[in-house]
């Protein structure tokens, strides 16, 4: 026999809270780009349409170019951060050193302190080597960001890895690419994925960085976004 | 061919450690330099600190640092209260279904830029709520609605914030949660513990490193975070990186050293703030390693 425990109550409750609290916001704003007309103090548009989503997918509205860019710039950091991150999640989680400590803290750096100084100093650097307003030098700014991220949760899926498993493979006589794709990669797959997807959406939310590096010449969705608040503002 | 360990080791370190210290410790180092007065865009190149001492002398300096600490403690401590109570809560439910963690993550999935944008249409003079408060008799007009946007307290960009990383806080501890199961709690049931006792003396400190670790993150960002401020603040006093960043795009390129000066002053406070905070939360609960890893 089961009763609704207080617990049970609570859950529930919480589970109401987080989507109502984070969905709410979210489908209102659907609802505004489907309304033509939506006057105070009415709780429902008066005139629904799909002008505003006609007009995002114009060529007049520049929002698929900057779709492009925005999607290019974030899967190009989301690949060189997974691949920089996975060796040095690997020696973070499996080995131990003396400079451990430091490395991850050096390692930690951009997310403990705010990135606009270094971003300042790499538009300086970047000016000298001509790599402000293009797509290069906005996803390197982009990868300072993303590594962090990407090296502490992959050293995550690392760290519940148990090595062993690895050199048992290879006893048994495996090759080193054999290993890594039934051994190390099934394993670390869960990870692999929220890092991938977290470095996606860091590179994809980029609004300052992709300002200052890109010169107003590299437009993502974001730096659309913005215009369009200005100007209906 | 047996590459030596220790070669081996660094040389899977390198490219993680090439990026962030090329483009980040090196770029705060050419920050630095340019601050205090080396490779100005106006041609000068020599030591001076005129840029921080003009800070110094700034009013507007002094408002815009005491409303970023204000919003940015603030919005951690909120997030960080109820991040954790809801991965605590939830731990069971999260342990069956994964539907928890996929409702934690939308928030964690919606850019800031829209996420503003959608609280405005929720909390705006004009928004759901004050219609709401309206239908209800509540109020006659919007005026009468009390500000949340470009408001003098930073509501809306708090309100912002615990949306976004009260969800990170609470997947981070939920993480570490289910790595570590209930042994422990079980444990100190069987030798007899209170549930307080358990809270106090198990739980939390379990949980302690992953909700001191991701809140230092969380602070970090919300100091030097620039979007959301940006939408829903007031222009003064505006958030340091606001101030920072309309002074360095300013036509007058004599302006930009200050603001980047004012860029690493706030990479420094919110460094000696962080490094407080362990300091605390080793005093507090005695924890030595604050981070998961």
């Amino acid at each position: 026999m089961k009763n609704p425990t207080p617990t049970k109550v609570l859950e529930a409750l919480a589970i109401i809270a987080i989507t109502g609290l984070t969905a709410t916001p979210l489908a209102l704003l659907a609802a505004r780009s489907l309304a033509q007309s939506w006057y105070w103090p009415s709780l429902t548009p008066q005139v629904w349409s799909v002008r505003a989503w006609k007009y995002v997918f114009s060529p007049t509205a520049d929002v698929l170019p900057a779709l492009a860019t925005s999607l290019s710039v974030a899967m190009v950091v989301t690949l060189f951060a997974v691949i920089v991150a996975l060796p040095a999640a690997r020696v973070l989680a499996w080995e131990e050193f003396r400079a451990k400590r430091a490395v991850i803290f050096a390692l930690l750096l951009p997310v403990l302190t705010p990135p606009l100084a270094a971003t300042m100093g790499v538009h300086a650097l970047f000016l000298r080597y001509g790599l402000t307003d293009t797509l290069i030098g906005v996803a390197l700014s982009h990868l300072t960001l993303t590594v962090p991220y990407a090296t502490l949760m992959l050293t995550g899926s690392f760290s519940r890895l148990d090595p062993d498993y690895e050199a048992q493979a290879r006893t048994l006589g495996a090759k080193t690419i054999d290993v890594w794709r039934s051994v190390t990669f099934p394993a670390i797959a869960p990870g692999l994925a929220v890092a991938a997807s977290f470095a996606f959406l860091i590179s994809w939310s980029q609004y300052l960085t992709t300002l200052l590096i890109g010169g107003a010449r590299i437009v993502t969705l974001p730096l659309t976004l913005v215009a369009f608040q200005w100007g209906r503002r | 061919m047996l590459l030596n360990f220790t070669v081996r080791r660094w040389l899977m370190l390198a490219p993680a450690l090439a990026v962030i210290g090329v483009l980040f410790a090196g770029g705060l180092a050419l920050a630095a330099a340019q601050s205090l007065g080396y490779f100005a865009p106006t041609g000068e190149n020599a030591l001076t600190l005129r840029h921080y001492v003009s800070l110094v002398d700034d009013r507007e300096i002094y408002a815009s640092l005491w409303l970023t600490l204000k919003l940015a403690t603030a919005a951690t401590m909120i997030s960080a209260v109820a991040g954790s109570a809801l991965a605590l809560g939830l731990r069971e439910v999260a342990r069956r279904s994964r539907t928890i963690n996929l409702l934690l993550q939308i928030p964690l999935s919606v850019p800031h830029l829209a996420m503003a944008g959608a609280l405005i249409t929720v909390i705006a003079p004009s928004g759901l709520l004050a219609r709401g408060a309206y239908a209800l008799g509540f109020i006659q007009q919007p005026a009468d609605f009390p500000a949340f946007i470009n408001d003098r307290y930073g509501a809306g960009i708090v309100l912002s914030y615990v949306l976004k990383e009260a969800p990170f806080i609470a997947l981070m501890t939920l993480a570490l949660l289910a790595r570590l199961g209930d042994e422990y709690e079980q444990a100190a049931r069987v030798l007899g513990a209170s549930a307080w006792q358990r809270f106090r003396h198990v739980t939390l400190p379990l949980v302690a490193p992953a909700v001191v670790s991701s809140s230092l993150m969380v602070f970090a960002f919300i100091f030097g975070a620039f979007e959301v401020p940006f939408i829903l603040g007031r222009p003064f006093p505006a958030m340091l990186s606001v101030v920072a960043q309309q002074r360095y795009l300013d036509v007058n390129l004599a302006v930009r050293p200050g603001a980047i000066a004012l860029a690493v002053v706030s990479a420094l406070v919110t460094a000696a703030l962080a490094w407080a905070y362990m300091r605390l939360t080793r005093a507090l609960i005695g924890l030595e390693r604050p981070f998961v890893l």
